[in-house]
C-alpha cells in the first residue's frame, strides 16, 4: 500500500545528519510508491536539500530561516504540521533526539493523533503500520498500530539502515515560512560534551557504574578507554553513577541517558538494569567486568570476567599494552 | 498558587528481569508475586520540584492528581506524606485501557476542573511505559506553553524557569504561567516523608472525580478513546551464552579476555 511518508530532518553543518538519513532510508521502504518528503529548518535548510535527495527524498520542505537553529518546539511544530498538510503525510518519523522527544507529542496531539515514542522499529505489517518500542524500563518489547492518521513515530538512532546515497539526485522544493512567534524564551545554555570522540560515533564504549564505589573509580577506567586508544574509546556511565554525581549527566547511557551501538561495549562494575540495557544492548559485542557472577549484565554479555574491577581493570590494561 | 502534581502508579521497575512475566494472551504485565505497585520514580521527583518552590517561601497549595483505580491511592498518599496539600482520584471503568492520549485528555480536563491551576508537574516518562508523552499531551490540550525533562525548576512574577537535560548540555528556558513541566531524575532524590507525615496523610480523605464528574464522554477516554492499539507485548530475547573467562588471578583471566577480543579482531 503506498503511503506518504515525511521525515523531520536534522541538520548538523550544511547537511543533515546521520539519523535523518537512517529515517529517509526507512520512509523509502514504507513509502511503497508513495511521497517520500523531508522538513529541513536552519538556516542551512536549502543547502541541506541535495544531501536530503540523495538520502531518498523526493521532496524538501525548506524554512532557511537561522531562528529554527536553535530549536524551540512551538515553532517547530507549527512547521512540521504545515509541511503535514502539504505532503498529505500518512506517517511521519523523526528521531528519539531532544528535538524528537519534545516535537512527538505535541504534534500528535496538535493533529489530533498518535505517536509512538522511541520505536526500534518500524514496519509494514500487511497493509497495517506498526511500530515497535522498548518498554518496562528495557523488560518488554510493545508493537502499536495507529487508530489514527497520520501514524507519528520517534525512532530511535542507528536503528533503521540508510539507502546507499544516490549523488545528484535532485527532488522539488516548497518554501516553508519563517519562524513564528515562540512562547518559550531560552535565557540560558551550557554545553556539556565530552571533548574529542563522542559517545555516540566511538566504535568501543567503556563505561562505569554504581559498582565502581565513588567518582574516584572512572579514573582506571578512562586509563582503559585511552590505552585502547583515544580515536577509538568514550566513556559512558550509568545513570546510578550520573545520579551519585560521580560522572557527567553528558555521558549517561541508558534509557534517560544516550543510546549507544558501538562495536564493543565494555561494563565496568554494572549490574546492567533494564534502564542501562536500553542504552547499550544494541551494542554489537557486549563484556562484563563484576564482583557478582548473578549480575543481571552477563545474561547480554558475550564475555565476562568476575572480579573486582580495582584489580582486573589494572590487569586488563597491562594486557592491551603487551 | 496552585500546582498539580500528576502520579501514577506503577509495577515496581526495580522488580528484578527474572521475575518478570508477560502474559501474552492478554497483552498485559503479570504482577510479580510479593512486589507492590510503588508511585513511578519520576513522579515523587515531580512532587519534589513542586515542593521545593512551595518551601522557598511562595503561598502554594499542591494537588496530587491520579488517573487509577482504587489502589492508586497509595500513590497519591505518598506525595501527600511528601507534602502535598490535597489528593485527587480519577477514578471510573471507562478509563481502563487507554493511551498516553486518553490519559492525558482525562487529566487535562481534571486540571481544566480544578480551575485555578499554574502549573502542572508531571514525571519525564512513566517508569511503565516509558512514553514521555502525557505532560505534552496536557499542555497541547489546555493550550499551555510546556518546557520538558527539567533537572531545575523555578516560578516566580507569573513565570516558569526550567533548567532542562539536553543531548549536549543544559538549556534554560522561560515561559509564561500557566505552564506544564515534566521533571527528570537529574533534579535530584525526592524526599522520604516522615513516619508522622505518613500517618497524617493516611488520615486524609481523596476525592474521586469520575468519567460523569468531568463531563467525559465514555467512548473518548479508555480502551475506546484509544489511538495506539496495542498488538502485542514481549520479551525480546537477550544477547545470551555468556563465556566466563577462567583464571587463577585478575591477571590471567585479563590476558585471557584480551585474547579473546584480540582473536576475533574486535580489538
Amino acid at each position: 500500500m503506498a503511503r506518504n511518508v515525511l521525515v523531520v530532518g536534522e541538520l548538523e553543518g550544511a547537511g543533515i545528519n546521520s539519523t535523518t538519513a537512517e529515517l529517509l532510508g526507512a520512509a523509502s521502504r514504507l513509502a511503497a510508491g508513495g511521497d517520500v518528503s523531508v522538513t529541513l529548518l536552519g538556516a542551512a535548510a536549502a543547502e541541506a536539500a541535495a544531501g536530503a535527495f540523495a538520502a531518498g527524498a523526493g521532496r524538501a520542505f525548506v524554512a532557511a530561516d537561522g531562528a529554527y537553529d536553535e530549536f524551540r518546539a512551538d515553532q517547530w511544530t507549527a512547521a512540521v504540521g504545515d509541511a503535514v498538510g502539504q505532503s498529505s503525510a500518512d506517517v511521519v518519523l523523526m528521531a528519539q533526539s531532544s528535538a524528537g522527544r519534545d516535537l512527538g507529542p505535541r504534534l500528535a496531539f496538535g493533529l489530533d493523533t498518535a505517536v509512538g515514542m522511541d520505536c526500534v522499529a518500524v514496519e509494514d505489517d500487511g497493509g497495517t503500520l506498526t511500530v515497535t518500542r522498548p518498554c518496562y524500563g528495557g523488560n518488554a518489547n510493545a508493537t502499536y498500530s495507529f487508530a489514527t492518521s497520520p501514524a507519528i513515530a520517534t525512532v530511535r538512532a542507528k536503528s533503521q539502515d540508510p539507502l546507499p546515497p544516490q549523488e545528484g539526485a535532485s527532488g522539488e522544493v516548497v518554501e516553508l515560512p519563517g519562524a513564528g512567534e515562540s512562547r518559550t524564551e531560552i535565557t540560558g545554555r551550557e554545553m556539556a560534551v565530552a571533548e574529542g570522540l563522542q559517545l555516540q560515533d566511538a566504535p568501543i564504549v567503556v563505561s562505569g557504574g554504581r559498582g565502581l564505589g565513588g567518582p574516584e573509580g572512572f579514573g582506571v577506567v578512562e586509563e582503559l578507554a585511552s590505552t585502547i586508544g583515544v580515536d577509538k574509546a568514550a566513556v559512558g556511565a550509568s545513570r546510578a553513577a550520573c545520579d551519585l554525581g560521580w560522572y557527567p549527566v553528558s555521558q549517561q547511557v541508558g534509557l534517560t541517558g544516550k543510546v549507544v551501538t558501538p562495536d564493543l561495549y565494555v561494563a565496568i562494575a554494572i549490574s546492567g538494569a533494564s534502564q542501562h540495557m536500553a542504552g547499550c544492548s544494541g551494542s554489537k559485542t557486549i563484556v562484563a567486568v563484576n564482583r557478582d557472577p548473578e549480575a543481571n549484565i552477563f545474561k547480554a554479555s558475550r564475555w565476562g570476567i568476575v572480579g573486582d574491577y580495582k584489580e582486573v581493570v589494572p590487569a586488563l590494561i597491562e594486557a592491551l599494552k603487551e | 498558587m496552585h500546582f498539580v502534581v500528576c502520579a501514577k502508579q506503577i509495577p515496581d521497575p526495580e522488580t528484578p528481569p527474572s521475575a518478570f512475566r508477560i502474559d501474552e494472551s492478554t497483552n498485559s504485565v503479570v504482577p510479580a508475586p510479593g512486589i507492590a505497585p510503588v508511585l513511578s520514580q519520576f513522579d515523587a521527583i515531580a512532587a519534589e520540584a513542586a515542593l521545593r518552590i512551595k518551601e522557598a517561601g511562595d503561598e502554594v497549595k499542591i494537588t496530587v492528581v491520579s488517573m487509577g483505580q482504587e489502589s492508586a491511592q497509595a500513590a497519591i498518599k505518598q506525595v501527600l506524606a511528601m507534602g502535598a496539600d490535597e489528593g485527587l482520584l480519577l477514578d471510573d471503568p471507562a478509563f481502563l485501557g487507554g493511551d498516553s492520549y486518553t490519559t492525558a485528555r482525562v487529566l487535562s480536563t481534571a486540571v481544566e476542573k480544578l480551575g485555578d491551576v499554574d502549573a502542572v508537574f508531571c514525571g519525564r516518562q512513566a517508569a511503565d511505559w516509558d512514553m514521555g508523552q502525557v505532560g505534552l499531551g496536557i499542555s497541547t490540550l489546555l493550550g499551555w506553553p510546556a518546557a520538558i525533562i527539567a533537572k531545575d525548576v523555578q516560578v516566580a512574577d507569573g513565570r516558569l524557569s526550567a533548567t532542562r537535560v539536553m543531548a549536549d548540555g543544559f538549556e534554560t528556558v522561560e515561559m509564561a504561567l500557566p505552564a506544564v513541566v515534566t521533571v527528570s531524575n537529574e533534579l535530584g532524590d525526592p524526599r522520604y516523608p516522615k513516619l508522622q507525615q505518613i500517618m497524617r496523610a493516611a488520615r486524609k480523605t481523596v476525592t474521586s472525580w469520575s468519567a460523569a464528574d468531568l463531563d467525559l464522554d465514555p467512548a473518548t477516554v479508555g480502551e475506546a478513546g484509544s489511538r495506539l492499539k496495542l498488538e502485542r507485548l514481549f520479551i525480546p530475547e537477550a544477547g545470551g551464552d555468556v563465556e566466563l573467562i577462567d583464571g587463577e588471578t585478575a591477571q590471567e583471566k585479563a590476558e585471557g579476555l584480551v585474547a579473546k577480543l584480540r582473536e576475533a579482531k574486535i580489538i
